[in-house]
């Protein structure tokens, strides 16, 4: 409308499937390339990183108990309402890119997110087997989930690293607690909000912006966490991460932005073994 | 327990449960009264100018007038399908799941609508239709639609590619749910389509053409040609075709067999069964009864892993039977759309003559018969529950696929015993094993002679989980990974 004064949409954190602000009350200003576009957007603490492992300890077990197929079908959602997002994704990653690309990317976001979806009732067939031991038993090996996961997600592509991060992680039902990088960070929250009205129950994916290079260390050092993706780490930073997170033997994975496959998925899994004898 | 001291002194007194009618609306179901073939995008009269009543079991009205497809119309088919295929086999194989995607949640969307229709084109009771036939053609689509871009990770290092077209004939006794099974892998795996559904039940399928046009998929990847034997007959031989899929009887399968014999065409049968619940004397007797219960009287037992055979161990035998009749006095028999219903009509006039026909020998061979005290309908289709006692091996209806709510009981002594009755019949597709110990599961589900095992649980199904028989129950599987090789090549 011309001439009509815009509404400015408040970015904050996503915890525990709430938007609160930094309990810290800190925030940094987000400028786009020419400087038109102006935004405060939340800075995590190392208090809401905790709150958020505690949100995502506690969501866990729901999320692992669900069926693959329900889990299929969540995923599928958070696509949906990306797809509906799409011109407003495109509006903000346009801001550092241009329209075109900005414009694939999120197709490919979107794309990737159905792919991850139709493997949460599959991997397990794909990665899980029997085991034909020599004697009168029963013995398969399948895949779980390790529990919760720290993402520090690939800052460029924006939306594609963040997606591309989180989405292997959710798929055998693990629980999420992912770092924007600043340059991701509105995008970031926009898939917020559109995870938070997709039927992911609240705790499962959490969402914190602000300074991955400050919160990382708290993140591998935290003893509630099961595992990293470090793939927004620069390499530099990595050793002193891996350092911290051997107190509780997390697992560490790190992959290109690009990559999409089945071991993004697997390196969040533990594969369990039943025996069990057989006779009459 | 022992055999002569039952536990239910007052089992033959029904119980009086009152219920309330509680109908579902059918017209929640819009039925035209013409539907014509659906071939390459859109609904076509039949060149072979025959139409054919459907009929409602549970009224004997008819429900619409369906296009009868002739030879011509089911070359035209093929045709479409050929055309349909290049296109469809080479475009990006995440596109294919977008579609199966799409088609899943309609049918989520339109679920209730339904399951209205084949519960009246087809005499299921709704309370099945609505939920297990429903959400499980959903899931098979959704299922499915994940696999269309990941099949090399299905199959390692093949490359695995499409036939080309594929021609399904699908039975009416899970009218929507059997077209989900055909038509969700083979759209998944690259493949097109051409379905024949059953002559009694050509509804469903008819409207989920429309809802994959709804869908957007490209016309003549799935096309659909109802008619009876003789048009599944034109299809499976039709030069065109590529696979064939067939589910139905043992009969009908060994026909189509000779028919493709020398044509190298890939063949996948899914075909009858006699399967056997085992039932040893540590089980857990109520879970079991039920399960019985559910595995021989689902949809009127017309059903082909239908658990229609009993073999109790014979120190429990006396007892389970009394519980088994008990619990066939709460069986509530009659309108499939009454949400209350248990059983519902038997599927036609042909099938109802054939379970007649069954019950009347298992009777003139010496077997004791129960049907418990029900009032059925004036009009439709109608079997009561039946229990035969005294059935020895050699009897008919503990050989042969009676598809109905009969349920053949015989005893054994050992696990041996039980092994070697349970596998004594030209059949293989399922069987159940109810015992509390583990290792006995597990010993037994190596000895069994059929497809699917179940054990202290009966007609289980899920989309990921593969399906289908043994020796005369036919070859090849549905569902989970295993079920994707029957519609690749040199695979299945």
């Amino acid at each position: 409308m011309e001439g009509r004064l815009g509404v400015r949409k408040t970015y904050k954190l996503f915890i525990d499937g709430r938007f609160p602000r930094s309990e810290s009350g800190r925030t940094f200003r987000y400028a786009s390339r020419d400087g038109v576009v102006t935004v405060q957007l939340s800075e995590a603490s190392r208090k809401d990183l905790r709150m958020a492992v505690r949100a995502a300890r506690r969501a866990y077990p729901g999320w692992r108990a669900r069926s693959g197929y329900n889990r299929g079908q969540i995923l599928y959602r958070i696509a949906e309402m990306v797809e509906d997002r799409a011109e407003t994704f495109i509006g903000q990653l346009a801001l550092q890119a241009t329209i075109g690309s900005a414009r694939r990317e999120v197709s490919e976001a979107i794309d990737l997110l159905i792919w991850y979806a139709g493997w949460c009732d599959k991997y397990q067939q794909v990665i899980g087997n029997m085991n034909p031991v020599a004697g009168p038993y029963f013995n398969i090996s399948t895949p779980e989930p390790m529990g919760v996961v720290g993402v520090v997600a690939p800052g460029q592509p924006a939306l594609l690293g963040l997606v591309g991060a989180l989405a292997p992680v959710m798929v055998s039902g693990n629980a999420a607690v992912l770092l924007a990088s600043s340059s991701q960070a509105i995008a970031a929250v926009t898939f917020a909000e559109a995870v938070a009205t997709a039927d992911v129950p609240p705790g499962v994916v959490n969402i914190l912006t602000g300074s991955s290079a400050e919160l990382a260390p708290w993140m591998a050092g935290h003893m509630d966490i099961n595992a990293l993706d470090l793939s927004g780490v620069p390499p530099e930073s990595s050793p002193t991460l891996e350092e911290a997170a051997s107190h509780n033997l997390k697992r560490i994975g790190r992959w290109d932005a690009s990559d999409r496959n089945l071991n993004r998925i697997a390196a969040f899994t533990e594969i369990k073994t039943v025996w069990h004898p057989k006779g009459r | 327990m022992s055999a002569d001291q039952p536990v239910l002194a007052d089992s033959e007194s029904p119980p009086r449960w009152e219920y309330q009618e509680s109908r579902e609306n059918p017209s929640l179901a819009a039925v035209r009264d013409r539907y014509g073939l659906w071939i390459d995008g859109g609904e076509v009269e039949p060149l072979s100018q025959k139409w054919f009543p459907s009929i409602e079991p549970a009224t004997e009205d008819h429900l619409a007038m369906v296009a009868e497809a002739g030879s011509s119309d089911v070359d035209r088919a093929v045709r479409s399908a050929r055309d349909a295929a290049g296109d469809w086999a080479t475009r990006p194989a995440g596109d294919r799941a977008k579609f199966l995607f799409r088609i899943a949640r309609l049918i989520q969307e339109r679920s209730r609508e339904l399951a209205v229709l084949d519960t009246r084109d087809g005499g299921k009771p709704i309370r099945e239709a609505r939920d297990i036939d429903l959400p499980l053609v959903a899931a098979h689509f959704f299922y499915h639609a994940g696999w269309a871009d990941k099949l090399d990770y299905a199959f390692a290092g093949v490359n695995p590619q499409p036939l080309g077209v594929v021609g399904q004939v699908i039975p009416w006794n899970f009218p929507l749910l059997m077209a989900a099974w055909k038509v969700a892998p083979a759209l998944a795996t690259g493949n097109t389509v051409v379905l024949k559904p059953a002559e009694t039940t050509p509804l469903s399928a008819l409207r989920l053409a429309e809802i994959a046009a709804d869908a957007g998929l490209p016309p003549g990847v799935l096309n659909v040609i109802p008619g009876a034997g003789r048009t599944g007959a034109d299809l499976v031989s039709h030069r065109g075709v590529d696979k064939v899929a067939f589910t139905g009887s043992t009969e009908v399968g060994k026909q189509i067999r000779r028919r493709l014999a020398g044509t190298g065409k890939p063949l996948t049968l899914e075909l009858g069964g006699k399967g056997a619940h085992v039932v040893f004397e540590d089980a857990p007797m109520d879970q079991a009864v039920e399960g019985v219960v559910n595995g021989i009287f689902f949809n009127q037992g017309q059903v082909c892993c239908a658990g229609s055979r009993l073999l109790v161990q014979e120190s429990v035998a006396a007892d389970f039977v009394q519980r088994l009749r008990r619990r066939l006095l709460t069986l509530r028999v009659g309108d499939p759309l009454d949400k209350n219903t248990d059983v519902g009509a038997i599927n036609s006039a042909a099938q109802l003559e054939k379970i007649t026909g069954l019950v009347e020998a298992g009777r003139s061979e010496g077997a004791q018969i129960y049907q418990p005290p029900c009032q059925l309908p004036d009009r439709g289709y109608w079997f009561p529950p039946t229990l035969f006692t005294e059935v020895s091996q050699s009897h008919r209806i503990a050989q042969e696929e009676i598809f109905g709510p009969v349920l053949s009981i015989l005893t054994f002594r050992t696990p041996t015993e039980a092994v070697e009755r349970a596998n004594n019949t030209p059949y293989g597709l399922a069987s159940g094993v109810w015992t509390a110990k583990g290792s006995r599961i597990l010993w037994m589900a190596d000895q069994l002679a059929s497809g699917v095992v179940w054990a202290n649980t009966y007609n289980q199904f899920d989309p990921a989980s593969p399906f289908g028989g043994v020796k005369e129950s036919g070859f090849g599987r549905e569902g989970g990974r295993h079920g994707l090789a029957a519609y690749l090549k040199g695979m299945g």
